[in-house]
């Protein structure tokens, strides 16, 4: 199977197994990337995210379902974290989601952190373009926004939506913030419960402070995913997000810097790996020793290196 | 690079009790593993799909009421017709010794049984995933 | 003072235990409290912490005399295949000596699926009986005579649609609702948190509850219309106190659902049933029946004001712990089920299941089964144990550990009812994850070897395969297609149609209540399939919370 082709037909199987490739690094990984990149650009991406418990998952899947309804086909990414003891995880978004499995037009696939945080970022990148490639006109990237690897994840959206419920105790203060602060859209989930009215307000009132040079103020919609209400209405306010980036410009300017990010990333980590490859032997160690002995200093040591690398 | 293996826990069928798949998946985590886990009532079809788009290097199935016998060989029949040959397909459950031969033969690499340790299992797992 | 003396020679014989324990150290995972002395019941009133069997708090049990008048209803859970071989195992059942009937149904019709419904492929049959029709029940109880009989159903979701065949069937052979007895099941609460055979989300499952209460407090008054069950809450790997406290919080959300629904407490209370496990730890199993009376009993009187007595008492059906039989040397199952036994006439049920030794792998033999039902007779008629009410109270540990239950089920109630009650901490996971970090903890003890279990993990043989095993024949589910093809051809479908639709619009308004239109549409002979698929189509199907 040449993956690339199929890939790009929408072969599930070819998607997949490039997905697996990218994940794991694989020697061919980058020349299935690099293959497709001329077909990417096309996707329009969003992003949910939300602390534990707020409903995404069932969220997403009555998102899809509504988006299949006019007509567009999906790719979803469920990013769940790795466990930092063991290293495994449990990807469990996929159970909300078993109808989707049967839908054709919809891919969806599960990954864990596997604890590298910033290289989380840079693979949801990845696969983001490969369903892309394979033609999905929207791509959901699925995390839990507890901290600010969840953000950087979220950063590669053109839209993010952030999931909140009400009752949560300390409602925004237990969430962190940058998470708001990223918000396009806000979906109150679980609103037939108490509170609603209160986290609406504190949303609104902390999006004035806000406001800055923004020209979209972000809309707070309210939902009650598990019986599919203000689902509709959810998928409107991303829309008219979607146009007001596209109509803007702004979407142009997200996606340059984007581009730019992604690339400086990419080269930090090429430096990074030529580096240590140089760096390491007994040479090094002589110096760390000298170093912690105060025979040197780190300063100056850096300064060696350096000479001895870039010759 | 490190590799995870990728597993897939599954219920096919209607059964409900899910104590023994959940404890598995728990296990399997803690022993390194990523687990999908996809939780009750799901056909043959779900299962053998979700298992190609997660491209996943073992398939996990747990059957108390019965039904293995039908939805095993299926599931690995589906697994075959979608081109992935390469998945370890095992399964769990309520399931007599001498039903046994018949799931190997249709493509279920091996049956744990009831009072099986999680370590077992594990330890299969990396002896004989592909 | 007497207790200072008391305390002096603990403190002696502590000292004593340290030097000991230097020598010859414990084994491990013991309970802390390893004798029990007046000093650990300090407080002890034994008037209201006690009482009398038949009197408030019924801690001792809730019938004065207890065995001694009658043995505990000997009711065997059975069911399997068809309609026709599970009449056959009732009436064997009934003729050994078992004193009411228990119906096992078939995954698919615990569902509300028809045999017919591909979903159903391969499972008809298997865990139960198959009934996708009145006519099916028909012949499920051919030659029973039902006013004689307690009858206890094993369903949930469609219990509405079971009872209405159940009601219909005694009907048809001249018995009037009113002298029925029996029980249904109809504890959906537990199959979102542990049992997983639920259909249709809370809310018109709630609904579905409150119905059957009211129409059996009107027509069905002698008929047990729930049994708040805590057995598969233990199975799925929960404590013993855990067991007792989720049950009872859902017990307490019944309860408030049904007085939201207009219902007076002393109107159903009194027929409220319980459904408790019996467990391998046979001073914690006593204990624990001891303190979900006294725990109910308040539950009842002071939370929600009841004034018949009543409505106080606890009362329950239990089963020996089938997920602690084992594969491994079968025959040591009989061993366990007989110590189960004994837990369970010791704390007070009212009827029992016991478990063959085969279960752990099928369905049991006519011959198992026999031995399971003697079990029950042996502890009846030869152990002594039936002969004297609450034979362990006032045993120090066991009253001490009675207390220590209690205050464990009332910390986990307290819990429940911060989040919201029972039916908010199922949405949020809370009861499900509790139970599901319990029975991992439980596995990583028995592989490390700090839980024994004999033949799996100490003292384990190379053995064969059992013979003999029960088998369901694959053949059942093309038989019973064919019943089922055959009835929908032979009866008045245009009938069935309309009231299809009657039930319909009935589920749509709130203040209906669907028993009697279910009654219709079951006696036209609309199948389960057809009643559960319009109960569907109105109110969704639930989706669970799982988290691992």
């Amino acid at each position: 199977m040449d993956i690339v082709t199929e890939l790009l037909s929408g072969s599930k199987l070819a998607i997949a197994r490039a997905i697996t490739a990218v994940e794991n690094e694989y020697d061919d990984a980058v020349n299935i990337m690099q293959k497709i990149y001329p077909h990417t650009g096309k996707c329009y991406i969003i992003g949910i995210t939300g602390p534990p418990g707020a409903g995404k998952s069932t969220l997403t899947d009555k998102l899809t379902k509504e988006y299949r309804s006019r007509g567009k086909t999906v790719g979803i990414i469920a990013v769940d974290p790795s466990s930092p003891f063991s290293g495994g995880a449990i990807l469990g978004d996929r159970i909300r989601m078993n109808e989707l499995t049967m839908d054709d037009g919809v891919f969806i696939r599960s990954m864990a952190t596997r604890g590298s945080l910033g290289g989380m970022s840079r693979k949801t990148a990845e696969v983001v373009k490969i369903l892309d490639a394979a033609g999905k006109d929207i791509v959901i990237v699925e995390t839990v926004g507890v901290g600010q690897s969840e953000v950087d994840i979220v950063k590669t959206a053109d839209t993010t939506l952030v999931v909140l419920v009400p009752g949560m105790g300390d409602d925004i203060q237990a969430i962190k913030a940058g998470i708001l602060e990223i918000g396009d859209v806000f979906a109150i989930n679980k609103a037939d419960r108490e509170g609603v009215e209160r986290l609406n307000l504190e949303i609104e009132m902390m999006l004035d402070l806000d406001q800055g040079e923004n020209t979209w103020r972000p809309k707070v919609m309210r939902t009650v995913a598990s019986q599919n209400q203000g689902v509709v209405e959810l998928v409107d306010a991303i829309e008219e997000h979607a146009a007001h980036m596209i109509q803007s410009g702004l979407i142009q300017r997200r996606r340059f810097e984007r581009t730019r990010t992604e690339i400086l990333a990419m080269l930090d980590e090429a430096i990074n790996i030529y580096l240590m490859k140089k760096v390491a032997g007994s040479k090094f160690e002589k110096l760390l020793a000298e170093v912690n002995q105060r025979q040197n200093d780190p300063y100056s040591a850096v300064k060696a290196i350096l000479a001895e690398v870039l010759k | 690079m490190e590799k995870r293996i990728r597993v897939l826990v599954a219920k096919p069928g209607l059964d409900g009790h899910d104590r023994g798949a959940k404890v598995v998946a728990r296990a399997l985590r803690d022993a390194g593993f990523e687990v999908i886990y996809t939780g009750i009532r799901l056909t043959p079809e779900q299962i053998a799909e979700a298992a190609l788009q997660e491209d996943v290097n073992v398939v996990a199935l747990s059957l108390l009421s019965g039904a293995h016998n039908t939805l095993f060989p299926r599931i690995a029949a589906l697994l075959k017709q979608k081109g992935l040959t390469d998945i370890l397909t095992i399964g769990g459950g309520v399931i007599p010794d001498s039903d046994i031969p018949g799931l190997k033969a249709a493509g279920i690499a091996e049956v744990f049984t009831p009072g099986t340790p999680t370590t077992k299992i594990i330890e299969y797992i990396k002896a004989n995933v592909k | 003072m007497a207790n200072e003396s008391l305390k002096a020679k603990r403190e002696a014989y502590d000292a004593k235990v340290a030097k000991a324990l230097a020598k010859n150290p414990e084994r491990i995972n013991l309970p802390k409290l390893r004798l029990a002395t007046p000093l650990d019941i300090e407080g002890f009133d034994y008037e209201k912490d006690l009482g009398f069997p038949g009197e408030y708090p019924y801690t001792r049990g809730v019938q004065p005399t207890m065995y001694r008048g009658r043995f505990w209803t000997m009711r065997m859970y059975a069911g399997f295949s068809t309609a026709e071989e599970s009449n056959k195992r009732y009436r064997y059942l009934l003729e050994s000596g078992g004193t009411g009937l228990s119906c096992a149904f078939d995954l698919p019709t615990q569902i509300g699926l028809d045999s017919d419904d591909p979903k159903s492929e391969g499972e008809i049959g298997k865990v139960g009986v198959a009934i996708d029709s009145l006519a099916d029940m028909e012949i499920l109880f051919d030659q029973i005579d039902l006013g004689k009989v307690s009858t206890s159903m094993t369903i949930n979701a469609p219990a509405s649609v079971l009872l209405a065949m159940y009601i219909a069937v005694a009907e048809k052979k001249g018995i009037s609702a009113d002298k029925l007895n029996g029980t249904i099941q109809n504890d959906i609460l537990k199959e979102y948190a542990a049992r997983g055979t639920y259909i249709f989300p809370p809310k018109p499952s709630m609904r579905l509850i409150t119905n059957i209460f009211a129409y059996c407090a009107q027509n069905v008054p002698h008929w047990n219309t729930i049994s708040i069950s805590g057995y598969h809450i233990r199975e799925a790997g929960s404590t013993a106190s855990q067991e007792i406290a989720f049950t009872i919080a859902d017990g307490i959300a019944y309860c408030e659902a049904a007085i939201k629904a207009g219902l007076n407490v002393d109107d159903f209370a009194g027929r409220l049933s319980f459904f408790w496990n019996a467990h391998n730890n046979v001073l914690e199993e006593v204990a624990k029946f001891r303190a979900s009376r006294r725990v109910w009993a308040k539950v009842m009187k002071e939370r929600f004001g009841a004034t018949n007595p009543k409505s106080w008492m606890l009362r329950v059906h239990t089963q020996t712990a089938g997920s602690m039989l084992t594969a491994q040397q079968p025959d040591n199952n009989v061993v366990r089920v007989a110590l189960q036994t004994a837990a369970a006439v010791m704390g007070g049920t009212q009827s029992l299941h016991t478990n063959s030794k085969d279960e752990a792998l099928a369905l049991p033999t006519e011959a198992s089964v026999r031995v399971a039902l003697r079990t029950q007779q042996i502890v009846a008629e030869e152990s002594g144990l039936a002969d004297v009410v609450d034979p362990l109270g006032g045993s120090y540990y066991v009253e001490a550990l009675t207390n220590q239950i209690e205050a464990e089920c009332w910390d986990y109630i307290k819990k429940i009812d911060d989040q919201g009650g029972a039916v908010v901490a199922i949405e949020k996971g809370y009861i499900q994850r509790e139970i599901q970090d319990s029975a991992y903890k439980w596995q990583m003890e028995v592989e490390k070897k700090e839980r024994i279990i004999v033949g799996v993990n100490k003292y384990q043989i190379v053995e064969k395969p059992p013979e003999g095993l029960l088998r369901v024949d694959a053949a059942v589910g093309e038989f019973q297609k064919g019943k089922l093809a055959k009835m929908k051809a032979g009866r008045d479908n245009a009938a069935v149609a309309a009231k299809l639709a009657a039930l319909e619009s009935a589920c749509k308004d709130e203040n209906v209540n669907l028993m009697p239109v279910i009654k219709d549409a079951v006696l036209v002979y609309a199948t389960l399939g057809e009643i559960c698929g319009v109960m569907r189509k109105v109110f969704g199907e639930y989706q669970p919370t799982v988290s691992l």
